[in-house]
């Protein structure tokens, strides 16, 4: 079975420990993997040519982008050239061409000359890998068909996900195949090879040994993989001179000072939201960001699916400087000033009995009577309850909430200390400021940049651009795109994307996971460990060889039983009991001492959807609506109603911002929920290279940081400029006045979202009902009924309680559906393809709205579907099992449907939004769903394939599905698992249960429509002290 | 042999006659049929080049809608009808004037209608070629909608989904055009003759000639000829009420609120009858004033149009005022919601300048001055057919802009490529218009013979 | 005045208007065939292939079972086509110079695959899965026709939706065992339609005629 996938002819490396996952669960038309392979090798020749170009940045190459590409990022009516005519006509002609009376063109079948053993034509595969972010690793199981990898879900296996997955791993998939991934070395903007560039470091590096390395600097991200490790460490041997130095603006520096400041060594701190009952989070968005947030969603969430009976609910206090997902979560949310955080946390440090602490004195009464009853329910539940603190808050904040978690107790329960996992740990902007010392002053001969692109991600304060630009470093960098630092670089190297490549790297519980590739470099791109290596004189070390020799101490089946785990078993760091030293105290009296806040205060904060930006040439992630803002493919100023109203700012407007001296501008945003006098900027937009999708989103919000990685800014200007910047909203019209009161409004009106108080669901557990109109009868109805009573009847439930609005559902349907992408300009036209839509509504004021909701809306599946009788040409018809099927191929697109679906669930390809050009964009497509063209309306099917091909494996058995078996893209990613999908016709399958929970309720139930998929309404456990 | 102009009445008589005084049918042979063989004023040119334009403007909107796709409008999600079904509707309705001026009127004798029957059966079926564009260009691949709306025996096995109001479109739409061709190419037999008798040159006989079917207007030909029409007035009568009740079922069966009413079909086809006279009376006064016809269409009419006019411009006030009151009284979120939405939503300029058009426009009518001034009653008219136009905006975009869950709300701006279209059809009315206008007479030469005295006299004899 | 039309002109408008009849009922039958045909269908046309291959030769002389070379027709959506080494295994010794077989050892040497041409070939918009219509007893030869005597491979059905919508409505007559289902000299037992009830009982064969059963 481990011959698996070496002998695909698309991969190369000695898979021989290739390990397949499981039996896989899909099929798949045969992929013509010869032509792919001509397509791509016929891509390069001219895409050297464009790199060439790309660094000249001539606007002929603009124009030549707009020619060349005119659709990935569409904006009609710009991309009307002659080439997009021809094609769209084309595609009307191939349309016509699947007509009863025209004939097909003859298609070829290329087998394989030798065809892998494990291999089942048709079958996928799966394997498991891990995605590394930030250093560390995100367990993943990725489905490969016929060597293509297409999807990828969690790891079941491992803690870290349980199954599950973020938004941003669902996304990577993408990253794989991006048409802008550098795709050939480039010198000095002329494209070369990966020989020339050995052959030159290795005389560079001849130069260096004599000094010992002295001239030689590596710049990386933080590190948990033990092989990159050690090749790095193999380097530092040879060149004990050398300084390695480590960037990425998302490290959590002040969460390392802090723990250095509480207990004086580096520690990671992981929490087991399973166990607290009582949950405070400081400015934290940590059912969303960070390593550990899928694991946090699922077990926080377990504990908010609540029925009568069972007690047990968290409560989760959350003080927030910008609206997160975590804070729309809260029982209690807390709108504050960065500047007051501080105070809020000598607050509880004293309330909590922290030694040396004493109360502040400025704190305003709501948030002292907040933080008094949060601070005594902590201490009520000792030992069950946490305090988590973001890395937004100062060094010394984190270690005065080290001492208040020892304090109530959670550290060893709710608070898991470990050894750092992160190798040699140090604060990176520091490492930064002294690598950019180094390069100012001459010492810096060689410099490798590996993976990371400080030129525009390093605080603008630092100019780190002049100082690598200084004419006499030999400078490298290796990257996935040819970015603002390979721009500045002598060399810029293709990395290897993680589903191209061997490694490992650890995960937010500090286990081992292990990276293995599914397909060959499509570009020749090589791994950090690779370029380490080789720099370190050792040439052609291959990743597999650099990580196998990492693990000799594992036997090859121990090894190989790694790879199918996709973890090394047993390498979770042992759990520690720190005790919060004397650092703690400095810590009070450095924020004692904080000075309160002049002028509007500036929130810098890594964007919901593409980070730090290094995901800023994703698609999918650009078009993802952002969790609180509905926004798409831009970065906004958010100010709160009021404030914006101070201002004279109203949405769109373009706000001139001014901090210490530096400017930029951005437009403005009004978002309820946003405290006064705070303005939240996201990072991660505005980049000036790195791939089609990334440039001219937004605006660079690194421009505003000083010279050091400050994610909070004081004494802020803003002055609102004459100017509009057009924004894509997919949720909303806010640009007209009072738009969103009105719909919140309505909203509560029509009993949407259903909300209830815990006391309130205990006394009256059938609330949701009290909504419905009394009149709904279910059962009558004029059209003629269908009888579900034989085989499956498919239904859903979707737990508002759990769901965090943190749209991984969306991208994983975008990724399992082969959804487009269809670019900013659409969008503001209304015409976004997601088949997943996450409404959110405000309830109460928008000054200060009591709660922020979260639904996701996706085909109801209705039994008495308003949509069906209308199709004239019958393309929406009703399945056996209650599936409301989608005829792709026979639509002709009246709209109808869409116009008379209740939900507005139905998504139209207005224009030929799929990209039918581009070679790696068709590799990465589902070969089991219908690739939908122009003129077609399209929507969710439950994930039909999915259902088929397990109705297809039960027969085969001569059995029935069994429960779980058939699971939909958007219920496996789930973190918070608050979608259950399964056969209404089994009393024990997990969905009839949930059908039964008192808090189920119907969409819009007095219409008739029979919706199968149903709603768990929110129950808040607000604590009685705060109440009124 | 011409006629001296009858004199002209100073003051506007108690009832004027459907025929000036003076013509025999000579006469109104004569005038009538000079207008196809005389000579063209310049204004008709002039006419003609812009309605040319105009369908060229079509064809390149058209020829652009499919190659590139329903984005070139403004529709979107959740506006998934717009400029495209409304212009539709608004040219169905148009229609309807002919087929009840030409049917019903006939059934009821009422002998005004023989002057304007003729180009309004025209003006009907120009309509009706202009509104079935948009049902077909409107969908994502006409190329295949073209013929997979129509049931035929397939190789897919598949039929049309009959219980979709659009297939119900399908046969209504055909089956009107199709009855309002017949009816009026059988009007215009014997006018053919005429005109076959009355060319100069061959050819233009042998045209006429072979149009008008061999007709010799012999005692047996006049017999089945009025046999013949009357069963197609009978056939076309229910066709006026039928259509655009099935139409107005593209709304009423949905379940927008705005849409599901059960009021919508008298409610459609009373609007259509106001669009259709107003369209009429648009075309109507310009003609009779430039080719000086003031004696075939005379006061009587405007008179009688006027008065149609008001009738159904008040079953259309009451239909609003219906809408208004059932939202209220039924007390329904959604319903009471389409009503708030059309008085304070971002589109209610568009909803109180449908009521200055439809309804207060109108009122002026009432003042029998008022009715025999040929300006004051175009401009009326044509306050009725922006009006009409402006319900069909108000009823379709309005209602689905905001419907049920305010998440999926969004606004609707039409592009350059929704007016282009637009206005294109309308260059196409036009051209057709002007070509009918120089080609047949757009008088019924022989009924209006019937209403010269010398038709008359003679029955008392018998 | 002068005569406009002469006599023939009433025969000739009046046998027009039989013509144009005529003319319109034509045409429609006219695309009813066409719709239908070979032509269009493919029905029965042999396509180029690099290997002139023979199924007659191989199944009917020889007697190989289907699935030596379509390995993944009981397990897969596609049935497979063989890759270049299941040829050789036999093909290493037999007929080792013949030139016709010079393409096969050329892929083999090269490591290049053969391209074989797509003989029933459904639009891409239908997902047919070979595994479950095999476990649910219809014979190979039900869809794929005689290929024992087809020394040259040809599209046996039309392919054509009501052709799959005729078996998927009634599914039942085209049955027979599951262990005989690759079986091309299957004789049917003489209460074929008795037995074929019983197998479709044990194989819980349904009607399945759900758009999403096919198409998604």
């Amino acid at each position: 079975m481990t011959e698996a996938v070496s002998k695909l002819p698309i991969l190369q490396d000695p898979g021989d420990c290739h390990a397949e996952w499981r039996r896989p669960e899909a099929a798949a038309a045969p992929l013509e993997l010869a032509a792919v392979r001509e397509r791509l090798a016929a891509g390069r020749g001219p895409r050297y040519w464009r790199s060439l170009e790309e660094v000249a940045a001539t606007p002929e190459f603009a124009q030549m982008l707009e020619r060349e590409f005119p659709r990935f990022a569409a904006e009609w009516p710009s991309d009307v050239s002659r080439r997009n005519f021809l094609q769209l006509a084309a595609a009307g002609l191939g349309l016509a061409g699947l007509t009863a009376c025209t004939r097909q063109p003859i298609e070829k079948i290329v087998p394989y000359v030798r065809q892998p053993e494990e291999l089942v034509p048709g079958r996928p595969l799966l394997f498991a890998t891990a995605m590394p972010l930030v250093g560390r690793a995100v367990p993943l199981l990725a489905e490969s068909h016929e060597g293509r990898p297409t999807k990828v879900e969690g790891n079941p296996e491992h803690a870290a996900s349980g199954g599950a997955t973020s938004a941003i791993a669902q996304a990577s998939v993408l990253g794989l195949y991006d048409p802008d991934r550098s795709q050939a070395p480039v010198y000095l903007g002329r494209a070369a090879t990966w020989q020339e560039f050995d052959r030159q470091l290795g005389v560079v590096m001849g130069a260096q040994a004599g000094s010992g390395g002295a001239g030689l600097r590596l710049l990386t991200g933080p590190v948990t993989s033990p092989t990159e490790a050690a090749a790095i460490q193999g380097l530092l041997a040879s060149y004990p001179q050398a300084k390695w130095h480590r960037w990425d603006p998302l490290h959590e520096d002040r969460a390392l000072a802090g723990s250095l400041a509480a207990f004086g060594r580096a520690l990671d701190v992981r929490y087991d939201l399973a166990k607290a009952d009582v949950v405070l989070a400081l400015d934290s968005d940590f059912l969303v960001g960070g390593a550990g947030a899928v694991r946090y969603a699922r077990d926080f969430a377990a504990r908010r699916k609540v029925t009568p009976e069972a007690s047990g609910m968290n409560r989760l206090y959350v003080a927030e400087a910008s609206p997160s997902a975590t804070g729309t979560m809260a029982d209690h949310r807390l709108a504050l000033r960065p500047s007051q955080f501080p105070q809020l946390v000598l607050a509880l440090a004293a309330a909590l009995g922290v030694p040396g602490s004493s109360a502040p004195a400025g704190l305003d009464a709501a948030t002292r009577r907040w933080s008094e009853a949060a601070a005594r329910d902590l201490a009520a539940h000792r030992g069950r309850s946490l305090v988590i603190a973001g890395e937004a808050l100062s060094a010394a904040a984190h270690a005065v909430v080290h001492a208040i978690n020892a304090a109530l107790g959670a550290a060893g329960e709710t608070a898991i200390y470990s050894e750092a996992a992160e190798v040699d740990p140090v604060d990176a902007g520091a490492s930064l400021a002294a690598l950019t010392a180094d390069l100012r002053a001459g010492q810096v001969d060689v410099l490798l940049v590996a993976g990371v692109n400080p030129v525009y991600d390093a605080p603008a304060g630092l100019d780190f651009a002049s100082a690598i630009n200084n004419g006499r470093t030999f400078t490298a960098h290796l990257g996935l795109h040819a970015d603002e630092t390979a721009e500045l670089c002598r060399w810029h190297l293709p990395a290897a994307h993680y589903l191209e490549s061997w490694g490992d790297a650890r995960a937010f519980d500090g286990s081992v996971c292990l990276i293995q590739p599914l397909i060959e470099p499509l570009y020749g791109g090589r791994s950090l460990a690779e370029v380490v290596a080789a720099a370190g004189g050792r040439a052609g070390a291959s990743g597999f060889d650099l990580l196998r020799e990492q693990w000799q101490a594992l036997s090859d089946d121990d090894f190989r039983r790694a790879l199918h785990d996709g973890f090394v078993a047993g390498t979770e760091p042992p759990a520690l009991a720190p005790e919060p030293g004397a650092g703690v105290a400095a810590a009070l009296a450095e924020l004692a001492s904080a000075a309160p806040a002049e002028g509007f205060e500036l929130a810098l904060r890594p964007d919901p959807s593409v980070l730090d930006g290094r995901f800023a040439n994703n698609g999918w992630l650009q078009e993802c609506p952002k969790p609180i803002t509905k926004l798409t493919w831009d970065n906004v100023l958010l100010l709160s109603p009021r404030s914006a109203q101070e201002i004279g700012a109203s949405n769109e407007q373009v706000v001139d911002i001014e901090v210490a001296g530096r400017r930029l501008r951005a437009p403005a945003w009004i978002l309820p929920g946003q405290p006064d006098g705070v303005a939240t900027l996201h990072l991660g937009y505005g980049r000036a290279r790195g791939g089609r999708v990334a440039e001219g989103c937004g605006v660079n919000a690194f421009a505003l940081q000083g010279s050091t990685a400050e994610w909070n800014l004081q004494g802020a200007s803003l002055a609102p400029a004459d100017e509009k910047r057009p924004l894509a909203c997919t949720q909303g019209h806010y640009a007209i006045e009072g738009w969103l009161e009105e719909e919140s409004h309505e909203a509560e009106r029509r009993h949407l979202v259903r909300e209830a108080s815990l006391e309130q669901y205990r006394a009256d557990p059938a609330f949701v009902r009290a909504a419905d109109e009394k009149h709904i009868d279910a059962t009558t109805s004029f059209a003629p009924g269908f009888d579900y009573g034989q085989g499956y009847a498919w239904g859903m439930t979707i737990d508002l309680n759990a769901c965090t609005g943190c749209n991984a559902c969306v991208v994983a349907c975008v990724a399992e559906n082969n959804i487009p992408v269809v670019g900013r300009d659409q969008v503001r036209r209304g015409r976004e393809m997601q088949w997943i839509r996450v409404d959110r509504y405000f309830r109460g004021g928008l000054d200060e709205p009591e709660a922020i909701v979260h639904q996701p809306v996706l085909c109801m599946q209705c039994e008495q579907a308003p949509c069906e009788t209308v199709c004239p040409v019958a393309a929406t018809t009703h399945s056996s099992e209650g599936l409301n099927d989608m005829v792709y191929n026979r639509c002709v697109g009246t709209r109808y449907c869409a116009n008379n679906c209740p939900y507005k669930v139905r998504r139209f390809n207005f224009l030929l939004y799929q990209d039918w050009e581009t070679p790696q964009l068709k590799l990465a497509r589902n070969p089991d769903v219908t690739v939908r063209s122009r003129g077609v309306m399209e929507k969710c099917t439950y994930c039909v394939q999915r259902i088929n091909h397990a109705r297809i494996e039960a027969e085969r058995e001569r059995r029935t599905i069994r429960d779980g078996e058939a699971r939909t893209a958007c219920q496996q990613a789930c973190p918070a698992d608050a979608i259950v999908f399964g056969n209404l016709n089994d009393p024990e399958a997990r969905v009839t249960k949930s059908k039964r929970d008192p808090r189920n309720y119907a969409l819009l139930a007095e219409l008739g429509t029979r919706p199968r998929t149903t709603y768990l309404a929110i129950v808040r456990n607000p604590n009685p002290e705060l109440a009124g | 042999m011409s006629v001296a102009d009858p004199p002209r009445h100073p003051v506007v008589p108690r009832d004027p006659p459907v025929l000036a005084p003076g013509h025999t049918a000579a006469s109104v042979t004569d005038k009538i049929s000079s207008v196809v063989f005389g000579k063209m004023p310049v204004w008709f040119y002039a006419g003609m080049a812009v309605a040319f334009g105009g369908v060229m403007m079509l064809l390149l909107s058209l020829t652009k809608l499919v190659f590139t796709g329903i984005g070139i409008w403004g529709n979107n999600q959740p506006v998934g009808w717009a400029f495209d079904i409304i212009n539709f509707v608004w040219w169905i309705g148009i229609g309807h004037a002919g087929t009840l001026i030409s049917a019903i009127l006939l059934l009821l004798r009422q002998e005004w209608r023989t002057s304007i029957n003729r180009f309004a059966e025209a003006m009907t079926l120009f309509a009706v070629a202009c509104a079935v564009i948009y049902p077909l260009f409107h969908t994502g691949r006409p190329w295949l909608a073209v013929y997979w709306l129509l049931p035929y025996p397939n190789t897919m096995g598949m039929w049309p989904n009959f219980r979709s109001p659009l297939i119900w479109d399908v046969f209504a739409v055909s089956t009107y055009g199709s009855v309002s061709l017949l009816f009026w190419y059988i009007g215009l037999i014997p006018d053919l003759g005429t005109l076959r008798d009355k060319a100069k040159n061959l050819w233009q006989k042998r045209i006429y000639g072979t149009l008008s079917m061999g007709w010799r207007g012999s005692a047996r030909h006049w017999h089945n000829y009025e046999q013949a029409y009357l069963l197609l007035a009978g056939l076309s009568t229910p066709l006026v009420l039928s259509v655009h009740s099935v139409v107005s079922f593209d709304f009423a069966s949905g379940q927008i609120p705005g849409w599901h009413t059960t009021i919508f079909p008298p409610y459609f086809v009373a609007g259509a009858v106001f669009a259709g006279f107003a369209m009429v009376i648009t075309l109507a006064l310009p003609l009779r004033r430039l080719f000086g016809l003031q004696d075939f269409i005379t006061d009587k009419h405007l008179d009688n149009m006027s008065k149609v006019m008001l009738v159904t411009g008040l079953i259309v006030a009451y239909g609003y005022l219906m809408e208004a009151f059932t939202s209220w009284y039924s007390g329904n979120i959604f319903e009471t919601y389409v009503m708030k939405n059309r008085l304070e939503g971002p589109y209610r300029w568009l909803y109180y300048s449908l009521l200055v058009c439809n309804v207060l426009a109108v009122q002026p009518l009432w003042f029998r001055r008022v009715r025999y001034s040929p300006l004051a009653i175009w401009a009326i008219s044509m306050f009725v057919n922006v009006g009409m136009w402006l319900e069909r905006f108000v009823i379709i975009p309005m209602s689905l802009h905001r419907d049920f869950l305010p998440s999926s709300w969004d606004m609707y701006y039409p592009t350059a490529w929704d007016f282009s279209t637009f206005f294109g059809t309308i260059g196409l009315f036009l051209a057709l218009m002007f070509l009918f206008i120089r080609v047949f007479p757009a008088i019924a030469i022989f009924e209006m013979r019937t209403l010269t005295p010398e038709a008359k006299v003679k029955e008392p004899a018998h | 005045m002068a005569q406009v039309f002469t006599k023939s002109a009433n025969a000739f408008a009046r046998s027009s208007l039989v013509a144009g009849l005529l003319l319109v009922a034509g045409a429609g039958a006219g695309l009813w065939v066409l719709a239908r045909s070979g032509y269009v269908t493919r029905q029965g046309l042999v396509l180029e292939q690099p290997v002139p291959f023979s199924h007659d030769h191989h199944v009917g002389q020889i007697g190989i079972d289907c699935r030596y070379c379509h390995t993944a027709v009981e397990t897969s959506a596609t049935a497979g086509i063989p890759p270049t080494a299941t040829c050789m295994n036999c093909h290493k010794q037999l007929w080792t110079n013949a030139a016709l077989l010079e393409p096969v050892r050329a892929s083999f040497r090269d490591n290049l695959p053969l391209a074989w041409s797509k003989v029933h070939d459904l639009p891409d918009f239908v997902y047919f899965d070979h595994s479950i219509h095999v476990a649910k007893g219809v014979a190979c030869v039900t869809c794929h026709g005689q290929v024992d005597r087809m020394p040259l491979m040809y599209q046996f059905p039309s392919l054509q939706m009501e052709w799959c919508l005729a078996c998927h409505r009634d599914p039942v007559k085209n049955l027979r065992p599951r262990e005989e289902v690759t079986n091309v000299a299957w004789q049917p037992p003489v209460d074929l339609e008795k037995r074929q009830h019983e197998w479709a009982q044990l194989y819980a064969v349904k009607s399945k005629t759900s758009c999403s059963t096919c198409h998604r």
